[in-house]
């Protein structure tokens, strides 16, 4: 193990911690800037839709935090897995500290995408392949907080939920080919890595745009919340003891 | 007891992922009703292109009829009550309802299924011009994927 | 520019509800999220920190 030191520098949550909290401002700055640029772009440069008018400007924040929310549930099940391999405390912190925010997002990709559907569409709500297999997502981030929530132990709680976690990592490539493999109102993918991507320019700049402002955020946020939890579970601990003391 | 759980929750995903392979398959075309894969009997969902000309809106005001097509069979559809503000010919279209005997789809619900190019009119336009009749862009929007299942 | 005046940008071409409960539902939770984690932070400093 003593090739992984540098590595694991930063896995000690004493070390962790004042790291955290420069690159939460860091990065909360970064998210300000560029939701800014983003949403100018997406009022202000971007056209209307030759199909949908101005409806269509939903999908400045819609196709950003649907995105977020499978990435983050990656994240999430990467750092729970990495907490069942190697047993680091600061993995499970990190997972516990995604959550959240991954739910947020979730939520606000459905509750957009309902009313983005009903003018669209004609409906808000259809029990199609995409759109239930988001709501399932939902549903994996709310039985993971509640596991974690059930258990006193945190370490205990840290491994329920990162087998809950890790479970449920098959239902995003089900969210994301879902389009693809199954007949659904969604439509399909207007970017993606095999193909050119179908929007106008300004549009998918703009968009790109607010998926970067949406993923500093959350990185940012997830921070803020990992350096609560931080000082909650080690607060008896010398460094913990330091920083409680200064209020930093 | 985490082994416990693994089972479990391994059982329900599986669970999930058949009701998904068996009532997820959110449309029929009009080729596989042709075919009769469509579930007889019951309500289920036809999806296609508003076939270009065929919509009417008969004299009561209400029935509006319109052809589905996937442009390798067609089936008429009759429908009262609102339409969506993206239902137009030519482009695609889910509804849900019942066959009639005669063949005619009485549908009880109408929702658009808009594809996923996203541009200006204007360039739509000059799209529309070099395709001729917009039908080919639009036929993108029916490719149904893993239809030989 | 898309607007012809600020009464037409609050319209959205007749989308107002849909567009504009979108973006105002993203915000206030982004905003809410950020201020649960400050009281959050609060909290624990009122009861662990200071004099322990």
């Amino acid at each position: 193990m003593s090739s992984g030191i540098n590595w694991f520098k930063f896995s000690s949550p004493a070390s962790f911690y004042p790291l955290a909290k420069k690159l939460a401002v860091g990065f909360g700055t970064l998210a300000v800037v560029f939701c800014a640029v983003g949403l100018y772009i997406g009022f202000f440069m971007a056209p209307t839709d030759h199909q949908q008018g101005e409806s269509y400007r939903i999908i400045f924040i819609h196709v950003p935090a649907a995105w977020m929310s499978m990435f983050i549930y990656l994240v999430m099940a990467f750092w729970a897995g990495m907490g069942l391999a190697f047993n680091t405390r600061l993995s499970g912190m990190m997972a516990s500290a995604l959550a959240p925010t991954g739910a947020m997002f979730t939520f606000i990709a459905l509750w957009t995408g309902s009313l983005w559907g009903k003018p669209t569409w004609g409906t808000w709500w259809v029990w199609d392949a995409r759109l239930t297999s988001e709501l399932i997502l939902l549903f994996l981030y709310f039985g993971f907080l509640a596991l974690q929530a059930a258990i006193d132990d945190p370490r205990r709680a840290d491994r329920a939920g990162a087998v809950l976690a890790l479970v449920g990592v098959v239902n995003v490539p089900i969210i994301y080919f879902s389009v693809k493999w199954w007949n659904t109102l969604h439509q399909g993918a207007s970017v993606s890595l095999s193909s050119a991507p179908t929007m106008a320019t300004t549009m998918l700049i703009g968009m790109l745009v607010m998926v970067f402002g949406f993923w500093f955020y959350s990185i940012a946020a997830v921070l803020m919340r990992a350096r609560c939890i931080m000082l909650e579970r080690e607060r008896n601990s010398e460094w913990a003891a330091q920083y409680l003391e200064s209020g930093a | 007891m985490i082994a416990g759980g693994v089972a479990a929750l391994a059982v329900s995903a599986a669970l999930v992922l058949s009701a998904f392979q068996k009532n997820l398959v959110f449309f029929f075309t009009p080729t596989q009703v042709a075919a009769n894969e469509a579930p007889q009997g019951r309500t289920f969902r036809i999806g296609g292109l508003v076939a270009p000309g065929s919509v009417k809106r008969r004299s009561d005001g209400v029935t509006v009829q319109f052809v589905v097509t996937d442009t390798a069979q067609n089936i008429p559809v009759v429908y009262q009550g609102i339409l969506p503000d993206l239902f137009r010919e030519g482009k695609g279209v889910v509804t849900q309802g019942r066959l009639g005997p005669d063949g005619v789809f009485q549908a009880s619900e109408v929702l658009a299924k808009h594809d996923e190019n996203y541009m200006p009119p204007e360039a739509a336009d000059a799209l529309k011009q070099a395709h001729g009749n917009g039908l080919n862009a639009a036929q993108k929007t029916l490719v149904v994927p893993g239809s030989g299942r | 520019m898309n607007w012809g005046s600020w009464s037409e940008f609050f319209a959205m071409g007749g989308y107002a509800l849909y567009v504009w409960g979108s973006y105002a539902v993203t915000a206030g939770l982004m905003v809410v999220e950020l201020i649960l984690l400050v009281l959050r932070r609060r909290g624990i400093l009122n009861r662990f920190g200071g004099k322990s």
